[in-house]
């Protein structure tokens, strides 16, 4: 049993380090906001296994908060965001003829 | 070490091993839908994955409805963090639209401008 611990320890770790290297790297907001709610995901899946090695219920609370923040976190991003128009947009994806940004919902 | 212990054992390494092949995609895919694809999939059943294993190690204390209330949790707002992102993903044309078979907003679109059901 203890080998199953310590390989899903290093494969979570291992998750969590090369999603960083996304949430550094992401080209566009969006792809930073998918590498951080991954992210998130991880250290629930963490926290989870955690609980389970140590019969140690108090971490679930946490879980849930993570969940619950994690959910208002990546929607008021999407929501609030500020479009970036760059390398990433070809000509007419996120400016409208004029060459005004387009309004995102 | 019972049934109950190896069935626990394999979910959790299922579960790890799903995360670290999500946050493998979500490294190596090469635009924003294909990336959220493989955040939100793997990733979702594989903390459900570890969910389930920890609340059958844990059974028995008080405390596993809060796992249970987790894993409903997820399962509900994933698909709608998931339409948000890959509704704006698409407007924003931040995707590669020679690695899509069918484009059915575009379809759906008024006068030549690619929308969505709820788009403003």
């Amino acid at each position: 049993m203890n080998y199953v611990w310590i390989a899903a320890a290093v494969m979570l770790t291992a998750a969590a380090g090369i999603t960083m290297i996304r949430l550094l790297a992401g080209p566009s907001t969006l792809d930073r906001l998918v590498a951080l709610d991954t992210l998130v995901a991880v250290t629930m899946c963490g926290v989870g296994a955690w609980a389970a090695f140590s019969l140690d219920t108090t971490v679930t609370y946490g879980m849930a908060a993570l969940a619950l923040i994690s959910f208002v976190g990546s929607v008021s991003v999407a929501r609030f965001r500020v479009p970036d128009v760059g390398r990433m947009s070809p000509p007419g994806g996120s400016r409208d003829k004029s060459g005004n940004i387009r309004k995102q919902g | 070490m019972n049934v109950l212990d190896i069935v626990t054992a394999v979910l959790i390494l299922g579960g790890s091993a799903l995360a670290l092949t999500a946050a493998i995609g979500v490294v190596r895919f090469p635009d924003t839908l294909t990336r959220m694809h493989a955040a939100s999939k793997p990733q979702v059943l594989g903390l459900l994955l570890v969910l389930v294993g920890a609340a059958i190690r844990l059974s028995g204390h008080a405390d596993v409805g809060m796992v249970i209330l987790t894993g409903l949790f997820t399962l509900i707002t994933a698909p709608v963090v998931a339409n948000r992102v890959g509704q704006l993903a698409y407007r924003e044309q931040n995707i590669r639209d020679d690695l899509l078979t069918r484009d059915e907003m575009r379809e759906t679109g008024e006068n030549g401008e690619p929308g969505g059901h709820d788009a403003h």
